[in-house]
């Protein structure tokens, strides 16, 4: 049985990128809840992007742990992005009838990035 | 076509789902599956080995090619010895669980593919069994 595979979290400005390019395991997954939990905290990041443009399927659990992790980042007043969904993966999720929660979505990087900024003048703004 | 025309794989761990995931996407490409069904049937198929793994303690998969006249298609089928489903119509309802999932396993892998049969009996298993066509 292999170890787990632990998912590279950068920093950038005030946002932390997790880019998944493996073919996940369940523990992976629960690894990178954890990881990102604690970067937030230490970090004060305000946005979390997960680049999915690798990834060629999201089941219900991996689904569930996007959930979480938008969940457990707003505990740290932090917003999540899924970005770079690939149009199979979104037209079986939607069959599948996963829905994503709180998550928000955007087609790539550079627009998750875009909603990032956007939300973070609206916190400074408050 | 090329490559085995059937696997069988043991369900004892995590990277048995992953493994499956990977043997499945490799049939339903040799069987010309669109992309998109190639992802429906994977994600089926993730759903039902983690069922498998979670609820029936473990188990197995076998993953065949499927040829009938011009059409080709891949059938997985996943059995178990565990504790079996007592209410199949409760089971095979959008946000049942009772596990750590989203209620979504059975319902939306019977939703993904072309054929889904159920076969569980209290005490004795569940062998749950998906096929897809190519189009």
């Amino acid at each position: 049985m292999s170890g787990v595979e632990r998912i590279p979290i950068l920093k950038i400005g005030d946002v932390l990128l997790a880019s998944i390019q493996v073919d996940l395991q369940d523990r992976d997954v629960l690894a990178l809840q954890e990881d990102l939990a604690e970067k937030i905290s230490a970090t004060g990041a305000h946005g979390v992007v997960l680049d999915i443009s690798a990834v060629d399927i999201v089941d219900s659990f991996i689904g569930r742990m996007f959930a979480t992790i938008a969940a457990t980042s707003r505990l740290f007043d932090a917003h999540t992005v899924v970005v770079g969904m690939r149009p199979a993966v979104a037209i079986t999720l939607v069959e599948l009838g996963l829905t994503l929660g709180e998550v928000r979505t955007a087609l790539d990087l550079e627009k998750g990035l875009a909603i990032l900024a956007g939300l973070a003048g609206d916190r400074a703004a408050r | 076509m090329t490559g085995p025309g059937r696997e069988d794989i043991p369900i004892a761990a995590d990277d048995d789902v992953v493994r499956i995931r990977q043997v499945v996407r490799s049939y339903a490409q040799r069987a010309r599956l669109s992309l998109v069904d190639q992802t429906k049937l994977v994600t089926a198929t993730s759903e039902l080995a983690r069922n498998t793994l979670t609820y029936g303690g473990g188990g197995s998969a076998v993953v065949e090619m499927l040829g009938e006249g011009r059409r080709q298609g891949v059938r997985a089928s996943f059995a178990d010895s565990g504790p079996g489903i007592p209410d199949i119509e409760l089971a095979l309802t959008d946000g049942w669980t009772s596990g750590r999932g989203m209620g979504l396993g059975l319902s939306g892998a019977r939703r993904l593919v072309d054929e889904f049969t159920l076969d569980t009996e209290v005490g004795r298993g569940t062998t749950v069994t998906v096929v897809k066509w190519s189009r």
